[in-house]
Protein backbone atom coordinates (compact mmCIF):
# COMPACT_ATOMS: atom_id res chain seq x y z
CA UNK A 1 0.00 0.00 0.00
CA UNK A 2 1.17 3.91 -0.82
CA UNK A 3 0.04 5.53 2.12
CA UNK A 4 -0.56 9.18 1.46
CA UNK A 5 0.81 11.00 4.13
CA UNK A 6 -2.24 14.22 3.29
CA UNK A 7 -5.07 12.04 2.63
CA UNK A 8 -4.05 10.47 6.56
CA UNK A 9 -4.11 14.11 7.69
CA UNK A 10 -7.35 15.08 6.48
CA UNK A 11 -8.59 11.69 7.88
CA UNK A 12 -7.35 12.80 10.97
CA UNK A 13 -8.71 16.39 10.86
CA UNK A 14 -11.85 16.68 9.17
CA UNK A 15 -13.30 12.94 10.63
CA UNK A 16 -15.37 11.26 8.32
CA UNK A 17 -15.17 13.91 5.42
CA UNK A 18 -12.17 11.71 3.73
CA UNK A 19 -13.89 8.22 4.34
CA UNK A 20 -13.78 6.27 1.04
CA UNK A 21 -17.54 5.02 0.53
CA UNK A 22 -20.39 6.14 2.41
CA UNK A 23 -21.95 3.02 4.82
CA UNK A 24 -25.98 3.28 3.02
CA UNK A 25 -27.60 0.17 2.22
CA UNK A 26 -29.39 0.00 -0.72
CA UNK A 27 -32.85 -1.80 -1.33
CA UNK A 28 -34.78 -1.74 -4.27
CA UNK A 29 -38.53 -1.75 -4.14
CA UNK A 30 -37.62 -3.51 -0.70
CA UNK A 31 -35.19 -6.19 -2.07
CA UNK A 32 -31.79 -5.73 -0.64
CA UNK A 33 -28.91 -5.27 -2.85
CA UNK A 34 -25.10 -6.51 -1.90
CA UNK A 35 -23.21 -2.82 -2.49
CA UNK A 36 -20.22 -4.16 -0.39
CA UNK A 37 -18.14 -7.89 -0.99
CA UNK A 38 -14.86 -9.44 -0.03
CA UNK A 39 -12.89 -9.03 -3.15
CA UNK A 40 -12.49 -12.21 -4.93
CA UNK A 41 -9.08 -13.67 -4.83
CA UNK A 42 -8.26 -12.51 -7.97
CA UNK A 43 -8.22 -8.55 -7.85
CA UNK A 44 -5.09 -8.28 -6.03
CA UNK A 45 -5.04 -5.03 -5.08
CA UNK A 46 -8.13 -4.41 -2.98
CA UNK A 47 -9.77 -6.37 -0.12
CA UNK A 48 -12.94 -4.88 -0.69
CA UNK A 49 -15.00 -4.29 -3.33
CA UNK A 50 -17.98 -1.55 -3.46
CA UNK A 51 -20.54 -0.99 -5.80
CA UNK A 52 -20.66 2.90 -7.60
CA UNK A 53 -23.86 3.72 -5.69
CA UNK A 54 -22.10 3.91 -2.60
CA UNK A 55 -20.20 7.15 -4.21
CA UNK A 56 -23.33 8.93 -5.10
CA UNK A 57 -24.92 11.70 -3.48
CA UNK A 58 -27.55 10.76 -1.22
CA UNK A 59 -30.34 12.48 -3.98
CA UNK A 60 -29.00 10.14 -6.50
CA UNK A 61 -28.90 7.27 -4.34
CA UNK A 62 -32.63 7.56 -3.56
CA UNK A 63 -33.35 7.61 -6.87
CA UNK A 64 -32.04 4.30 -7.55
CA UNK A 65 -34.55 2.90 -4.14
CA UNK A 66 -37.68 2.64 -5.95
CA UNK A 67 -39.01 1.81 -9.83
CA UNK A 68 -41.33 4.59 -10.20
CA UNK A 69 -38.42 7.57 -8.88
CA UNK A 70 -36.05 5.73 -10.65
CA UNK A 71 -35.86 7.42 -14.61
CA UNK A 72 -34.13 4.96 -16.11
CA UNK A 73 -37.76 2.79 -15.93
CA UNK A 74 -39.04 5.08 -18.95
CA UNK A 75 -36.36 3.32 -21.65
CA UNK A 76 -36.79 -0.49 -19.77
CA UNK A 77 -40.62 0.54 -20.94
CA UNK A 78 -39.85 0.96 -24.54
CA UNK A 79 -37.38 -2.05 -23.88
CA UNK A 80 -41.06 -3.97 -23.41
CA UNK A 81 -42.34 -2.30 -26.25
CA UNK A 82 -39.22 -3.30 -28.44
CA UNK A 83 -39.83 -6.76 -27.10
CA UNK A 84 -43.21 -7.70 -28.69
CA UNK A 85 -42.68 -5.21 -32.25
CA UNK A 86 -42.27 -7.43 -35.36
CA UNK A 87 -39.20 -6.55 -37.35
CA UNK A 88 -37.54 -7.94 -40.34
CA UNK A 89 -37.74 -10.68 -43.08
CA UNK A 90 -38.97 -13.04 -40.68
CA UNK A 91 -42.05 -11.23 -39.62
CA UNK A 92 -40.49 -11.80 -36.13
CA UNK A 93 -40.52 -10.20 -32.74
CA UNK A 94 -38.24 -11.46 -29.58
CA UNK A 95 -41.45 -12.75 -28.02
CA UNK A 96 -42.53 -14.77 -31.35
CA UNK A 97 -39.17 -17.22 -29.42
CA UNK A 98 -39.04 -15.83 -26.06
CA UNK A 99 -42.39 -16.14 -24.78
CA UNK A 100 -41.06 -14.53 -21.21
CA UNK A 101 -38.48 -12.15 -20.79
CA UNK A 102 -38.09 -13.04 -17.48
CA UNK A 103 -36.56 -16.56 -18.70
CA UNK A 104 -33.49 -14.27 -19.20
CA UNK A 105 -33.22 -14.32 -15.00
CA UNK A 106 -29.92 -14.82 -14.51
CA UNK A 107 -28.03 -13.98 -17.84
CA UNK A 108 -26.72 -10.61 -16.71
CA UNK A 109 -24.35 -12.19 -14.18
CA UNK A 110 -22.58 -14.22 -16.81
CA UNK A 111 -21.51 -12.07 -19.40
CA UNK A 112 -19.44 -11.38 -21.18
CA UNK A 113 -18.84 -15.19 -21.68
CA UNK A 114 -17.19 -17.41 -24.48
CA UNK A 115 -19.24 -18.88 -27.29
CA UNK A 116 -17.07 -20.31 -30.07
CA UNK A 117 -14.28 -19.22 -29.60
CA UNK A 118 -14.92 -15.58 -29.57
CA UNK A 119 -15.85 -13.17 -26.57
CA UNK A 120 -19.57 -12.57 -26.39
CA UNK A 121 -21.37 -9.40 -24.95
CA UNK A 122 -25.55 -8.99 -23.86
CA UNK A 123 -25.37 -6.59 -27.20
CA UNK A 124 -23.84 -9.42 -28.95
CA UNK A 125 -26.55 -12.16 -28.52
CA UNK A 126 -29.13 -9.79 -29.27
CA UNK A 127 -27.67 -8.51 -32.66
CA UNK A 128 -27.50 -12.41 -33.19
CA UNK A 129 -30.59 -12.31 -33.28
CA UNK A 130 -32.18 -9.77 -34.61
CA UNK A 131 -29.52 -10.71 -38.32
CA UNK A 132 -29.86 -14.57 -37.61
CA UNK A 133 -32.93 -15.72 -36.26
CA UNK A 134 -35.45 -12.10 -37.74
CA UNK A 135 -33.80 -10.87 -40.83
CA UNK A 136 -33.41 -7.83 -39.30
CA UNK A 137 -30.72 -4.92 -39.12
CA UNK A 138 -28.34 -5.33 -36.17
CA UNK A 139 -29.36 -2.10 -33.20
CA UNK A 140 -26.04 0.34 -32.80
CA UNK A 141 -23.91 -0.83 -30.00
CA UNK A 142 -25.16 2.19 -27.43
CA UNK A 143 -28.46 3.58 -28.26
CA UNK A 144 -31.79 4.02 -27.60
CA UNK A 145 -32.88 0.70 -28.71
CA UNK A 146 -30.14 -1.69 -27.51
CA UNK A 147 -29.53 -0.13 -24.36
CA UNK A 148 -33.82 -0.25 -23.48
CA UNK A 149 -32.93 -3.73 -24.57
CA UNK A 150 -30.13 -5.06 -22.55
CA UNK A 151 -31.67 -3.10 -19.53
CA UNK A 152 -34.62 -5.05 -20.15
CA UNK A 153 -33.03 -8.31 -19.96
CA UNK A 154 -30.21 -7.49 -17.55
CA UNK A 155 -33.27 -6.10 -14.56
CA UNK A 156 -34.71 -9.36 -14.92
CA UNK A 157 -31.25 -10.36 -12.69
CA UNK A 158 -31.51 -7.46 -10.81
CA UNK A 159 -30.25 -8.78 -7.64
CA UNK A 160 -28.12 -11.51 -8.16
CA UNK A 161 -24.18 -11.98 -7.69
CA UNK A 162 -22.29 -11.23 -11.04
CA UNK A 163 -20.54 -14.16 -11.71
CA UNK A 164 -18.49 -14.76 -14.82
CA UNK A 165 -16.09 -17.40 -15.82
CA UNK A 166 -12.60 -16.30 -16.44
CA UNK A 167 -11.09 -19.61 -16.38
CA UNK A 168 -10.82 -22.17 -19.20
CA UNK A 169 -11.49 -20.69 -22.46
CA UNK A 170 -11.95 -17.29 -21.23
CA UNK A 171 -8.74 -16.84 -19.80
CA UNK A 172 -6.85 -15.24 -22.63
CA UNK A 173 -9.72 -12.45 -22.98
CA UNK A 174 -9.18 -12.23 -19.57
CA UNK A 175 -5.94 -11.69 -19.21
CA UNK A 176 -6.07 -9.03 -22.36
CA UNK A 177 -8.84 -6.77 -20.27
CA UNK A 178 -6.69 -7.17 -17.31
CA UNK A 179 -3.46 -5.31 -19.14
CA UNK A 180 -6.01 -3.33 -20.52
CA UNK A 181 -6.71 -2.31 -17.15
CA UNK A 182 -3.43 -1.46 -16.01
CA UNK A 183 -1.94 0.16 -19.02
CA UNK A 184 -1.76 3.83 -19.24
CA UNK A 185 -3.13 6.01 -22.27
CA UNK A 186 -3.56 9.27 -23.57
CA UNK A 187 -1.76 12.75 -23.18
CA UNK A 188 -2.61 12.44 -19.60
CA UNK A 189 -0.94 9.13 -19.31
CA UNK A 190 -3.50 7.21 -16.97
CA UNK A 191 -4.48 3.68 -16.85
CA UNK A 192 -7.98 2.59 -15.31
CA UNK A 193 -6.39 1.53 -12.25
CA UNK A 194 -4.72 5.12 -11.34
CA UNK A 195 -8.61 6.23 -10.98
CA UNK A 196 -10.22 3.30 -9.91
CA UNK A 197 -8.25 1.49 -7.97
CA UNK A 198 -5.57 3.71 -6.46
CA UNK A 199 -7.62 6.55 -5.91
CA UNK A 200 -11.58 5.39 -5.41
CA UNK A 201 -13.38 7.40 -2.14
CA UNK A 202 -11.22 10.77 -3.65
CA UNK A 203 -12.69 13.41 -4.93
CA UNK A 204 -10.97 14.35 -8.28
CA UNK A 205 -12.64 17.97 -8.94
CA UNK A 206 -16.59 17.23 -8.59
CA UNK A 207 -16.71 13.76 -9.12
CA UNK A 208 -16.55 11.32 -6.49
CA UNK A 209 -14.33 8.13 -7.43
CA UNK A 210 -15.99 5.16 -7.60
CA UNK A 211 -14.45 1.55 -8.08
CA UNK A 212 -15.52 2.21 -11.84
CA UNK A 213 -17.81 -0.90 -11.33
CA UNK A 214 -20.29 -2.30 -13.98
CA UNK A 215 -23.00 -4.07 -11.83
CA UNK A 216 -25.42 -1.20 -12.89
CA UNK A 217 -25.33 -1.37 -16.73
CA UNK A 218 -26.91 0.38 -18.63
CA UNK A 219 -27.01 3.52 -16.79
CA UNK A 220 -29.43 6.07 -16.36
CA UNK A 221 -26.89 9.33 -16.18
CA UNK A 222 -28.66 12.43 -14.55
CA UNK A 223 -25.63 14.18 -16.78
CA UNK A 224 -27.21 12.90 -20.28
CA UNK A 225 -30.45 11.79 -19.25
CA UNK A 226 -30.91 8.59 -21.26
CA UNK A 227 -29.30 5.14 -20.51
CA UNK A 228 -25.47 4.58 -20.73
CA UNK A 229 -23.56 1.68 -22.63
CA UNK A 230 -20.86 -0.09 -20.76
CA UNK A 231 -18.26 0.46 -23.62
CA UNK A 232 -19.53 4.15 -23.87
CA UNK A 233 -18.87 4.93 -20.28
CA UNK A 234 -15.50 3.84 -21.48
CA UNK A 235 -15.32 5.54 -23.97
CA UNK A 236 -15.74 8.68 -22.14
CA UNK A 237 -13.21 7.92 -19.34
CA UNK A 238 -10.90 7.15 -22.35
CA UNK A 239 -11.72 10.25 -23.87
CA UNK A 240 -11.23 12.07 -20.79
CA UNK A 241 -7.67 11.12 -20.01
CA UNK A 242 -7.17 12.48 -23.94
CA UNK A 243 -6.50 9.02 -25.43
CA UNK A 244 -8.40 7.71 -28.55
CA UNK A 245 -11.18 4.62 -27.22
CA UNK A 246 -11.07 1.68 -28.64
CA UNK A 247 -14.15 0.74 -30.52
CA UNK A 248 -17.42 -0.06 -28.86
CA UNK A 249 -17.71 -3.66 -29.58
CA UNK A 250 -15.04 -4.07 -30.42
CA UNK A 251 -12.12 -7.05 -28.90
CA UNK A 252 -10.42 -4.35 -26.43
CA UNK A 253 -13.38 -3.16 -24.77
CA UNK A 254 -15.05 -6.89 -25.08
CA UNK A 255 -11.99 -8.41 -22.87
CA UNK A 256 -12.05 -4.94 -20.30
CA UNK A 257 -15.34 -5.99 -19.81
CA UNK A 258 -14.90 -9.25 -18.97
CA UNK A 259 -11.84 -8.31 -16.53
CA UNK A 260 -14.56 -5.55 -15.01
CA UNK A 261 -17.65 -7.76 -14.73
CA UNK A 262 -15.20 -10.26 -12.50
CA UNK A 263 -14.03 -7.17 -10.48
CA UNK A 264 -17.36 -6.70 -9.40
CA UNK A 265 -17.72 -10.66 -8.54
CA UNK A 266 -20.64 -10.97 -5.84
CA UNK A 267 -22.02 -7.77 -6.00
CA UNK A 268 -25.59 -7.64 -7.32
CA UNK A 269 -26.55 -6.58 -10.50
CA UNK A 270 -28.72 -2.84 -10.23
CA UNK A 271 -29.53 -2.77 -13.79
CA UNK A 272 -30.56 -0.05 -14.67
CA UNK A 273 -28.77 1.94 -12.00
CA UNK A 274 -28.56 5.49 -11.60
CA UNK A 275 -25.46 7.25 -11.41
CA UNK A 276 -24.61 11.40 -12.33
CA UNK B 1 6.01 14.09 -46.05
CA UNK B 2 9.16 14.63 -44.29
CA UNK B 3 9.80 17.27 -46.33
CA UNK B 4 6.26 19.23 -45.66
CA UNK B 5 6.63 19.01 -42.06
CA UNK B 6 10.24 20.11 -41.70
CA UNK B 7 9.07 23.55 -43.81
CA UNK B 8 5.79 23.99 -41.66
CA UNK B 9 8.13 23.00 -38.58
CA UNK B 10 11.08 26.10 -40.03
CA UNK B 11 8.22 28.29 -40.50
CA UNK B 12 7.10 28.12 -37.06
CA UNK B 13 10.24 28.20 -35.37
CA UNK B 14 10.77 31.93 -37.20
CA UNK B 15 7.04 32.79 -36.19
CA UNK B 16 8.56 32.48 -32.77
CA UNK B 17 11.62 33.98 -33.14
CA UNK B 18 11.14 36.47 -29.77
CA UNK B 19 11.30 32.70 -27.72
CA UNK B 20 14.04 31.48 -29.51
CA UNK B 21 15.19 30.29 -26.13
CA UNK B 22 12.49 28.47 -25.14
CA UNK B 23 13.46 24.58 -24.35
CA UNK B 24 11.69 21.69 -25.76
CA UNK B 25 10.15 19.00 -24.56
CA UNK B 26 12.57 16.44 -24.94
CA UNK B 27 15.65 18.91 -23.92
CA UNK B 28 14.72 19.23 -20.32
CA UNK B 29 17.69 18.14 -18.32
CA UNK B 30 16.69 17.00 -15.19
CA UNK B 31 19.24 16.82 -12.29
CA UNK B 32 17.41 14.18 -9.43
CA UNK B 33 13.83 15.08 -10.43
CA UNK B 34 14.49 19.07 -10.45
CA UNK B 35 14.84 21.51 -13.82
CA UNK B 36 17.01 24.64 -12.62
CA UNK B 37 16.79 26.65 -15.66
CA UNK B 38 13.91 28.03 -16.58
CA UNK B 39 11.94 27.08 -19.98
CA UNK B 40 11.42 30.33 -21.36
CA UNK B 41 13.92 32.35 -20.35
CA UNK B 42 11.84 35.06 -18.80
CA UNK B 43 9.95 35.27 -15.86
CA UNK B 44 6.61 33.39 -15.30
CA UNK B 45 3.58 35.45 -14.45
CA UNK B 46 2.07 34.43 -11.39
CA UNK B 47 -1.24 36.04 -12.25
CA UNK B 48 -1.52 33.99 -15.50
CA UNK B 49 -0.14 31.24 -13.66
CA UNK B 50 -3.19 31.04 -10.90
CA UNK B 51 -5.41 31.10 -13.82
CA UNK B 52 -3.79 28.30 -15.75
CA UNK B 53 -4.03 26.22 -12.92
CA UNK B 54 -8.10 26.14 -12.46
CA UNK B 55 -8.57 25.89 -16.16
CA UNK B 56 -10.30 22.79 -16.85
CA UNK B 57 -8.40 22.55 -20.04
CA UNK B 58 -5.23 23.84 -19.10
CA UNK B 59 -3.73 22.62 -16.00
CA UNK B 60 -6.65 21.25 -14.19
CA UNK B 61 -4.41 21.18 -11.14
CA UNK B 62 -7.68 21.66 -8.93
CA UNK B 63 -8.88 18.50 -10.05
CA UNK B 64 -6.30 16.76 -7.67
CA UNK B 65 -4.91 19.62 -5.53
CA UNK B 66 -7.32 21.40 -3.03
CA UNK B 67 -6.00 25.39 -2.76
CA UNK B 68 -7.14 27.40 -0.13
CA UNK B 69 -5.92 30.82 -2.40
CA UNK B 70 -8.71 29.83 -5.30
CA UNK B 71 -11.65 29.50 -2.78
CA UNK B 72 -13.53 31.32 -5.17
CA UNK B 73 -13.30 28.09 -7.43
CA UNK B 74 -16.39 25.45 -6.03
CA UNK B 75 -14.41 22.23 -6.59
CA UNK B 76 -11.55 20.97 -5.24
CA UNK B 77 -10.02 17.35 -5.86
CA UNK B 78 -8.02 15.27 -3.19
CA UNK B 79 -6.10 13.05 -5.12
CA UNK B 80 -2.65 14.73 -4.49
CA UNK B 81 -1.86 16.81 -1.09
CA UNK B 82 -3.02 20.17 -0.73
CA UNK B 83 -1.24 23.20 -2.24
CA UNK B 84 -1.14 25.52 0.24
CA UNK B 85 2.05 26.26 1.49
CA UNK B 86 3.35 24.51 -1.30
CA UNK B 87 6.27 26.97 -2.08
CA UNK B 88 7.45 26.44 2.19
CA UNK B 89 8.42 22.70 1.00
CA UNK B 90 9.56 22.94 -2.37
CA UNK B 91 12.29 25.65 -4.15
CA UNK B 92 11.78 26.71 -7.60
CA UNK B 93 13.76 24.06 -9.04
CA UNK B 94 12.00 21.75 -7.48
CA UNK B 95 8.38 23.00 -8.42
CA UNK B 96 9.41 23.28 -12.29
CA UNK B 97 10.80 19.57 -12.03
CA UNK B 98 7.70 18.55 -10.58
CA UNK B 99 5.27 20.77 -13.15
CA UNK B 100 6.97 19.89 -16.33
CA UNK B 101 7.41 15.87 -15.51
CA UNK B 102 6.20 14.55 -11.96
CA UNK B 103 7.12 11.33 -12.92
CA UNK B 104 10.71 12.48 -12.74
CA UNK B 105 10.90 13.37 -9.18
CA UNK B 106 7.29 11.02 -8.12
CA UNK B 107 7.75 7.34 -9.72
CA UNK B 108 4.84 6.38 -10.87
CA UNK B 109 2.85 8.85 -9.98
CA UNK B 110 -0.71 9.48 -11.41
CA UNK B 111 -0.19 13.07 -11.85
CA UNK B 112 0.65 13.90 -15.29
CA UNK B 113 3.63 15.54 -16.84
CA UNK B 114 2.55 18.95 -18.24
CA UNK B 115 5.61 19.42 -20.49
CA UNK B 116 6.32 16.16 -22.17
CA UNK B 117 5.13 15.56 -26.10
CA UNK B 118 6.18 12.14 -27.05
CA UNK B 119 5.72 9.16 -24.96
CA UNK B 120 2.04 8.59 -24.49
CA UNK B 121 0.08 5.90 -26.04
CA UNK B 122 -3.13 6.32 -28.19
CA UNK B 123 -3.56 10.49 -27.65
CA UNK B 124 -6.79 12.04 -29.61
CA UNK B 125 -5.94 13.12 -32.54
CA UNK B 126 -6.14 16.61 -31.53
CA UNK B 127 -3.10 16.08 -28.78
CA UNK B 128 -1.06 13.97 -30.46
CA UNK B 129 2.86 15.32 -30.26
CA UNK B 130 1.66 18.15 -27.99
CA UNK B 131 2.88 18.97 -24.27
CA UNK B 132 -0.68 19.44 -21.90
CA UNK B 133 0.75 22.99 -20.63
CA UNK B 134 3.64 25.59 -22.93
CA UNK B 135 6.83 26.18 -21.57
CA UNK B 136 5.51 29.69 -21.08
CA UNK B 137 2.60 28.27 -19.09
CA UNK B 138 4.91 25.73 -17.21
CA UNK B 139 6.40 28.86 -15.91
CA UNK B 140 3.62 31.10 -15.12
CA UNK B 141 2.60 28.16 -13.04
CA UNK B 142 5.69 27.69 -11.05
CA UNK B 143 5.81 31.51 -10.89
CA UNK B 144 2.44 31.52 -8.80
CA UNK B 145 3.30 28.72 -6.69
CA UNK B 146 6.03 30.37 -5.53
CA UNK B 147 3.57 32.79 -3.73
CA UNK B 148 1.64 29.89 -2.03
CA UNK B 149 3.57 30.38 1.36
CA UNK B 150 2.18 29.68 4.74
CA UNK B 151 5.27 31.00 6.82
C1 LIG C 1 -36.65 -16.93 -34.39
C2 LIG C 1 -36.56 -17.08 -32.98
C3 LIG C 1 -35.89 -15.96 -32.20
C4 LIG C 1 -36.14 -14.63 -32.24
C5 LIG C 1 -37.14 -13.88 -33.09
C6 LIG C 1 -35.27 -14.03 -31.27
N1 LIG C 1 -34.51 -14.97 -30.67
FE1 LIG C 1 -33.18 -14.69 -29.20
N2 LIG C 1 -32.67 -16.64 -29.30
C7 LIG C 1 -33.25 -17.58 -30.08
C8 LIG C 1 -32.58 -18.85 -29.90
C9 LIG C 1 -32.94 -20.14 -30.60
C10 LIG C 1 -31.56 -18.61 -28.99
C11 LIG C 1 -30.55 -19.59 -28.47
C12 LIG C 1 -31.27 -20.34 -27.42
C13 LIG C 1 -30.42 -20.72 -26.31
O1 LIG C 1 -29.23 -20.90 -26.51
O2 LIG C 1 -30.96 -20.80 -25.20
C14 LIG C 1 -31.65 -17.21 -28.62
C15 LIG C 1 -30.84 -16.62 -27.69
C16 LIG C 1 -31.00 -15.32 -27.21
C17 LIG C 1 -30.26 -14.74 -26.12
C18 LIG C 1 -29.19 -15.45 -25.29
C19 LIG C 1 -29.90 -16.24 -24.23
C20 LIG C 1 -28.98 -17.09 -23.39
O3 LIG C 1 -29.40 -17.46 -22.30
O4 LIG C 1 -27.87 -17.39 -23.81
C21 LIG C 1 -30.72 -13.46 -25.96
C22 LIG C 1 -30.26 -12.46 -24.92
C23 LIG C 1 -31.72 -13.26 -26.96
N3 LIG C 1 -31.87 -14.40 -27.68
C24 LIG C 1 -32.44 -12.07 -27.11
C25 LIG C 1 -33.32 -11.85 -28.14
C26 LIG C 1 -33.92 -10.56 -28.40
C27 LIG C 1 -33.71 -9.31 -27.55
C28 LIG C 1 -34.68 -10.72 -29.51
C29 LIG C 1 -35.44 -9.63 -30.24
C30 LIG C 1 -34.65 -8.47 -30.65
C31 LIG C 1 -34.57 -12.12 -29.92
N4 LIG C 1 -33.72 -12.77 -29.07
C32 LIG C 1 -35.22 -12.66 -30.98
C33 LIG C 1 -34.33 -17.38 -30.90
C34 LIG C 1 -34.85 -16.17 -31.23
C1 LIG D 1 -8.93 10.44 -14.52
C2 LIG D 1 -9.60 9.42 -13.75
C3 LIG D 1 -10.27 8.29 -14.49
C4 LIG D 1 -9.68 7.34 -15.27
C5 LIG D 1 -8.21 7.23 -15.66
C6 LIG D 1 -10.72 6.42 -15.65
N1 LIG D 1 -11.92 6.80 -15.12
FE1 LIG D 1 -13.65 5.77 -15.12
N2 LIG D 1 -14.57 7.24 -14.11
C7 LIG D 1 -13.96 8.39 -13.65
C8 LIG D 1 -14.93 9.22 -12.98
C9 LIG D 1 -14.66 10.57 -12.34
C10 LIG D 1 -16.16 8.51 -13.03
C11 LIG D 1 -17.51 8.95 -12.44
C12 LIG D 1 -17.47 8.72 -10.94
C13 LIG D 1 -17.18 7.30 -10.60
O1 LIG D 1 -18.07 6.43 -10.63
O2 LIG D 1 -15.98 7.00 -10.34
C14 LIG D 1 -15.88 7.26 -13.73
C15 LIG D 1 -16.83 6.26 -13.93
C16 LIG D 1 -16.56 5.03 -14.48
C17 LIG D 1 -17.50 3.93 -14.56
C18 LIG D 1 -18.96 3.95 -14.09
C19 LIG D 1 -19.09 3.40 -12.69
C20 LIG D 1 -20.54 3.26 -12.25
O3 LIG D 1 -20.75 2.94 -11.07
O4 LIG D 1 -21.45 3.46 -13.05
C21 LIG D 1 -16.85 2.90 -15.18
C22 LIG D 1 -17.43 1.54 -15.50
C23 LIG D 1 -15.51 3.35 -15.48
N3 LIG D 1 -15.37 4.64 -15.02
C24 LIG D 1 -14.55 2.61 -16.13
C25 LIG D 1 -13.28 3.07 -16.47
C26 LIG D 1 -12.35 2.32 -17.28
C27 LIG D 1 -12.59 0.96 -17.87
C28 LIG D 1 -11.22 3.09 -17.38
C29 LIG D 1 -9.96 2.80 -18.17
C30 LIG D 1 -10.15 2.69 -19.60
C31 LIG D 1 -11.46 4.31 -16.63
N4 LIG D 1 -12.73 4.27 -16.11
C32 LIG D 1 -10.53 5.31 -16.44
C33 LIG D 1 -12.63 8.71 -13.77
C34 LIG D 1 -11.68 7.96 -14.41
C1 LIG E 1 -4.48 13.47 -11.69
C2 LIG E 1 -4.15 14.14 -10.47
C3 LIG E 1 -3.15 15.30 -10.49
C4 LIG E 1 -3.19 16.42 -11.28
C5 LIG E 1 -4.15 16.76 -12.42
C6 LIG E 1 -2.13 17.27 -10.80
N1 LIG E 1 -1.47 16.66 -9.76
FE1 LIG E 1 0.07 17.44 -8.69
N2 LIG E 1 0.20 15.72 -7.60
C7 LIG E 1 -0.66 14.66 -7.70
C8 LIG E 1 -0.26 13.64 -6.75
C9 LIG E 1 -0.95 12.29 -6.53
C10 LIG E 1 0.88 14.15 -6.10
C11 LIG E 1 1.71 13.46 -5.01
C12 LIG E 1 2.90 12.82 -5.64
C13 LIG E 1 2.78 11.33 -5.67
O1 LIG E 1 2.21 10.79 -6.61
O2 LIG E 1 3.23 10.68 -4.72
C14 LIG E 1 1.12 15.47 -6.63
C15 LIG E 1 2.14 16.30 -6.20
C16 LIG E 1 2.29 17.61 -6.59
C17 LIG E 1 3.22 18.55 -6.00
C18 LIG E 1 4.12 18.28 -4.82
C19 LIG E 1 3.30 18.71 -3.63
C20 LIG E 1 3.82 18.40 -2.27
O3 LIG E 1 3.50 19.16 -1.37
O4 LIG E 1 4.53 17.41 -2.11
C21 LIG E 1 3.06 19.73 -6.66
C22 LIG E 1 3.79 21.02 -6.42
C23 LIG E 1 2.02 19.53 -7.66
N3 LIG E 1 1.58 18.23 -7.58
C24 LIG E 1 1.59 20.51 -8.52
C25 LIG E 1 0.63 20.31 -9.51
C26 LIG E 1 0.27 21.31 -10.49
C27 LIG E 1 0.83 22.70 -10.54
C28 LIG E 1 -0.65 20.74 -11.29
C29 LIG E 1 -1.32 21.35 -12.52
C30 LIG E 1 -0.43 21.93 -13.52
C31 LIG E 1 -0.90 19.39 -10.80
N4 LIG E 1 -0.10 19.18 -9.73
C32 LIG E 1 -1.82 18.51 -11.33
C33 LIG E 1 -1.73 14.55 -8.55
C34 LIG E 1 -2.08 15.46 -9.53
Amino acid sequence: MNLKPWIAVLVAGVAGAASAQDSNTLSIDGEPMVTEVAAPAHVENLDTIYSGWRFRSAETQALETDDFDNPAFVFVDQGIDLFDKVDGTENKACSSCHENVEDFAGLRTQLPRVQDGELVTMENLINDCRTERMGAEPWKWSKGPMTAMTALIGLQSRGMPMNVTIDGEAAPFWEQGKELYYTRVGQLDMSCSNCHEDNYGVMIRADHLSQGQINGFPTYRLKNAKLNSIHGRFKGCMKNIRATPFAEGGDEFKALELYLASRGEGLSVETPSVRN
Amino acid sequence: MKYVLGGAFAVAMTASAAFAEEIKPTAVSFVDGTVEQSLTGQAGDPAEGRKVFANRKQGNCLACHTNADLAEESFHGEVGPPMDGVADRWNEAELRGIVTNSKMMFEGTIMPAFYVDKGYERPLEDFAGKSILTAQQVEDVVAYLLTLKEQ
